[in-house]
């Protein structure tokens, strides 16, 4: 039986960890998507149905948040009871900061320079990199699971918020340079 | 969403865009970030002996009112003392620019940043003696 009270790696029915198997996730959520399909619903009450509607919704929730390597680790947060969810403002390692901007002011001039694709792909190189070495960081502070690694893990988080942005700006120059 | 005149006026033709010597002994740099929008900030003030902003500047990355806000603050700062310039409020800010609630803390993340360069350059100051 389902039960949307759980979390979303219980309703899965995966172990609650960052190094999740995605291939897992996805053969999980298609086989609750196939018990959930409304088709099966038609016989049943309102009533029934209602909660079948519910439990699709909980359900692709689940998935989109667990997917991205982003949302997962502040889904697992959350769970400990960090919720970096929705805070916007927080003190920044000023150096930190200072290598955002300057990777926002090369994202900003690509467009002149002579070969603006090379440019994209080694800043997005750049990016990637990053983002791996942060999503390692998260995954050991994580699992040492002690109040001041989970602060140590959100401060990763925080970062990503950024490294994540950047990547949907390089996508989106990339977008505007090449797709016309 | 709709965006105010008064954001889009700042938005199109922003004040104050640009970089000064962080290096200096009379500059003051303050960087912030919003972590749940990615958005980067940074404000710089050019301090006269005296202790009156002469100058300031800014850059942003971010939304049109993350941008309007610095560029705003970089308006209203010159001329100003270093203690009027940190009790710059960010509910003027957002007042001005008629903010809508879900944009106010684009006016916080301005008025940390001016907040962050004041304490930049006392800072810097305060090694030199």
């Amino acid at each position: 039986m389902m039960d949307i009270t759980q979390n979303y790696f219980e309703f899965l029915a995966l172990p609650v960890t960052y190094q999740l198997d995605l291939q897992a996730l996805s053969e999980r959520s298609r086989e609750l998507q196939k018990t959930l399909h409304p088709d099966r619903f038609s016989h049943l009450s309102d009533r029934e149905r209602r909660l079948s509607v519910q439990y699709t919704a909980y359900l692709n929730e689940a998935v989109s948040t667990l997917k991205n390597p982003l949302s997962r680790a502040q889904y697992l947060l959350k769970l400990e009871g960090f919720d970096t969810f929705s805070e916007s403002q927080r003190q920044l390692d000023p150096m930190f900061l200072m290598q955002q901007m300057e990777l926002r002011e090369s994202l900003a001039e690509i467009s002149a320079t002579s070969d603006p694709a090379a440019e994209l792909d080694a800043l997005r190189a750049t990016v990637e990199q990053e983002q791996a070495s942060l999503r390692e960081q998260f995954d050991k502070y994580y699992q040492q699971s002690t109040p001041s690694s989970f602060e140590a893990a959100a401060v990763c988080v925080r970062k990503m918020q950024f490294f994540d942005k950047l990547g949907r700006e390089i996508e989106a120059l990339e977008d505007q340079l090449f797709d016309e | 969403m709709a965006y105010s005149e008064q954001v889009i006026d700042h938005y199109e033709n922003p004040r104050n865009v640009g970089k000064m010597n962080d290096q200096d002994d009379n500059i003051g740099t303050g960087m912030v970030g919003a972590p749940a929008c990615g958005d980067v900030m940074r404000l710089q003030i050019k301090v006269s002996d005296d202790g009156i902003i002469e100058d300031a500047k800014f850059k942003t990355y971010g939304c049109g009112s993350a941008i309007a806000s610095s560029s705003l603050v970089t308006e209203w700062v010159k001329g100003m003392t270093l203690d009027q310039a940190q009790e710059l409020k960010n509910t003027k800010i957002a007042e001005e620019l008629a903010l809508p609630p879900v944009k106010i803390h684009c006016s916080v993340l301005a008025e940390d940043a001016i907040k962050a360069a004041v304490a930049d350059y006392k800072e810097k100051q305060a090694k030199k003696q």
